[in-house]
């Protein structure tokens, strides 16, 4: 994702609670390395494998991008695992960001560290309100997800401490721009 | 006043104090990574500062491949060979190499085994069970490739200090409660996320009671609750089993009792029985006598939390004498676990004796196994619809191979006791 990418649109999918990093990405596919641009692509491909089978597809197969940009999910979004992958297949898979009630501290400091997504948190429960397949709007300028065919408009909660970490692009890009590393 | 977490964060950013919620560059002691995140993290190191960049420290990376060693997979034997080239490349003095004398098995009950483990420093692993090492007093969490990466090249990481949750664990242990069953009561009571982001300290006479191994259990686990640490006090015990592994110096910075925590809970462990975690979160506690009527297909003993030689010998006490009515998978967690297997014996005959006895299948050799379910031809992997009773960390959907099995977390004791019973069974009624 690059800077000044303020709007996002896009098709929604929508999770519950407690989405473990075993359901994002199973652990058989845990052989791609994410920084082999092949693998890199195998591993959007298999993002949310690990979902139990009554789901709607993420990705249909044959495909490595996803028909979705957005995913909508409650509470502890990407427990367990420290594996990058998770919001790395994400990202390969085409989500540009998610919007969770609250989420598990290395799959938000990984999607942070990365620059693979932007992980934002709702203020209201929006699983609840969004279903798999509803187009939304992100304008990360004014906080706000819009339910586009209803026009229902919710507000993110502020990223904090981290926003000048995403919006140089991940901790290399902010290390750089700090004058950290050269 | 300052707690434990505080005083080592604060030591490792050179400063005098550091409050919860303060973003600071660290210094790091130990980088872990094994064979699923280390390619990756090497892949990141090189795009960013080179390909001829060399690490920051090479006494400093410890890596430890374990996950997908025995398998006939192509890429995971590509990926321990990225390993190998990286090391030879570096000069890397701490690489324990599958299929050679070196080759050690899983990352965290090595870690601590080969004395890279000591108070009051500082560990990153690309691994969320990295949490394990707290129980020695030491800073520990689990990061991603990309952070890791940025530490090979600089040694220096961004944390945000942790808020810290204090558990206080008072009374006698029973001997039929072991460190699994009190991490997973804590889990029950807090949930899941119930110590995101924060640091869980176990304090109290129960936890000075408890041998390492057993602090290594419960800080483990600290992660199933969401928490960045696990962390408790490095005391005489600490400091004799950190000695016997590594000549290197150590400052202990155990904090202040009476620091100021985001909470404090305290507990009577004396009231504590023997439970389970049902599928599919660590936090769905069940005591094992209120389950009996889960019929299980498969019993599962290994892994950083279950699978250290003090696990196998509370296995074995059950085992002793009697048959397992499934099949019953054994995975020692390192090569000097395996080792202890033969050399440990329990009224004159070996464990390896015991469990052969008992009829458990072959004990596989050291590796994370089917832990995390891993490639198709792992040892133990859930294929199917198995109801498995497991010493391991996660009971997600899916976690140890198919998404169709339903696992069980418990100790080893209600482990053993079940796999005799063929149903989930509390070790009381055999002990």
């Amino acid at each position: 994702m690059s800077e000044g990418d303020q709007i996002m649109r896009g098709k929604v999918y929508v999770l519950g609670d407690n989405i473990d990093t075993d359901q994002i990405i199973p652990a058989e596919f845990l052989n791609l390395v994410p920084t082999i641009p092949e693998e890199y692509r195998k591993l959007g491909a298999r993002a949310l494998a690990g979902l139990p089978d009554e789901m709607p597809p993420f990705v249909t197969d044959g495909n490595d991008k996803s028909e979705f940009s957005i995913v909508v999910a409650g509470r502890n979004f990407g427990c367990g695992s420290s594996r990058e992958h998770a919001p790395i297949c994400l990202g390969a898979a085409g989500i540009n960001a998610v919007v969770a009630e609250t989420y598990a501290r290395i799959f938000f400091r990984n999607s942070v560290a990365t620059g693979e997504l932007y992980p934002l948190e709702s203020a209201a429960r929006l699983c609840d309100v969004f279903q798999t397949g509803d187009e939304a709007e992100i304008d990360l300028d004014s906080g706000i997800i819009v339910r586009t065919a209803t026009g229902e408009r919710f507000e993110l909660k502020p990223l904090g401490p981290v926003a000048p970490v995403i919006d140089a692009g991940g901790i290399f890009g902010y290390a750089r721009k700090t004058g950290m590393i050269s | 006043m300052a707690t434990t977490t505080e005083k080592i964060l604060a030591r490792a950013a050179g400063q005098a104090k550091v409050e919860p919620g303060d973003n600071v560059w660290v210094d790091t002691d130990i980088l872990l990574t094994h064979d699923v995140c280390g390619p990756g993290t090497i892949g990141v190191f090189k795009r960013e500062f080179g390909q001829d960049a060399k690490v920051w420290d090479p006494e400093k990376v410890v890596i430890i491949p374990d996950h997908y060693i025995f398998t006939k997979d192509d890429k995971a034997h590509r990926n321990v060979d990225i390993l190998r080239d990286f090391v030879k490349e570096q000069g890397l003095p701490y690489y324990y190499d599958v299929g050679t004398r070196d080759y050690r098995g899983v990352c965290h009950v090595a870690l601590p085994q080969e004395g890279h483990v000591r108070p009051g420093e500082v560990i990153f692993g690309t691994d969320s069970h990295t949490c394990t090492h707290g129980a020695l007093g030491a800073f520990s969490t689990g990061i991603g490739n990309t952070d890791a990466g940025f530490i090979l090249g600089t040694g220096k990481l961004l944390v945000k200090i942790p808020p810290t949750l204090r558990f206080v664990l008072n009374g006698e242990k029973p001997e039929w409660v072991t460190g699994k069953d009190i991490i997973l009561r804590i889990i029950g009571d807090i949930g899941v996320d119930g110590a995101n982001y924060c640091a869980m300290e176990f304090v109290g006479e129960t936890i000075t009671a408890m041998s390492i191994e057993e602090r290594m259990t419960i800080c483990n686990m600290a992660i199933e609750a969401g928490g960045k640490n696990g962390i408790i006090h490095a005391d005489e015990k600490t400091c004799d089993y950190v000695k016997a592994r590594t000549d290197k110096p150590f400052e202990p910075q155990n904090g202040d009792l009476d620091a100021p925590v985001a909470m404090e809970k305290s507990y009577d462990v004396s009231s504590f029985v023997p439970c389970v975690a049902e599928p599919s979160l660590p936090s769905n506690y069940a005591p094992a006598g209120d389950r009996n009527d889960v019929k299980l297909t498969r019993a599962y003993i290994g892994s950083c939390t279950g699978g250290k030689i003090t696990d196998f010998i509370m296995a074995a006490k059950i085992l002793k004498g009697r048959k397992v009515s499934i099949d019953t998978f054994l995975v020692p967690a390192t090569t000097t676990v395996a080792e202890g297997l033969m050399s440990e014996t329990i009224d004159g005959v070996s464990l390896v004796e015991i469990f052969a006895e008992a009829g458990c299948l072959d004990i596989a050799p050291p590796s994370c196994a089917a832990c995390l379910g891993g490639p198709a031809d792992t040892f133990g992997r859930a294929q199917h619809e198995e109801v498995v009773i497991s010493t391991t960390n996660r009971n997600f959907i899916g976690r140890m191979g198919s998404k169709q099995a339903q696992i069980y977390l418990a100790s080893p004791l209600t482990a053993a006791a079940s796999a005799v019973a063929g149903h989930i069974t509390d070790p009381r009624e055999m002990m």
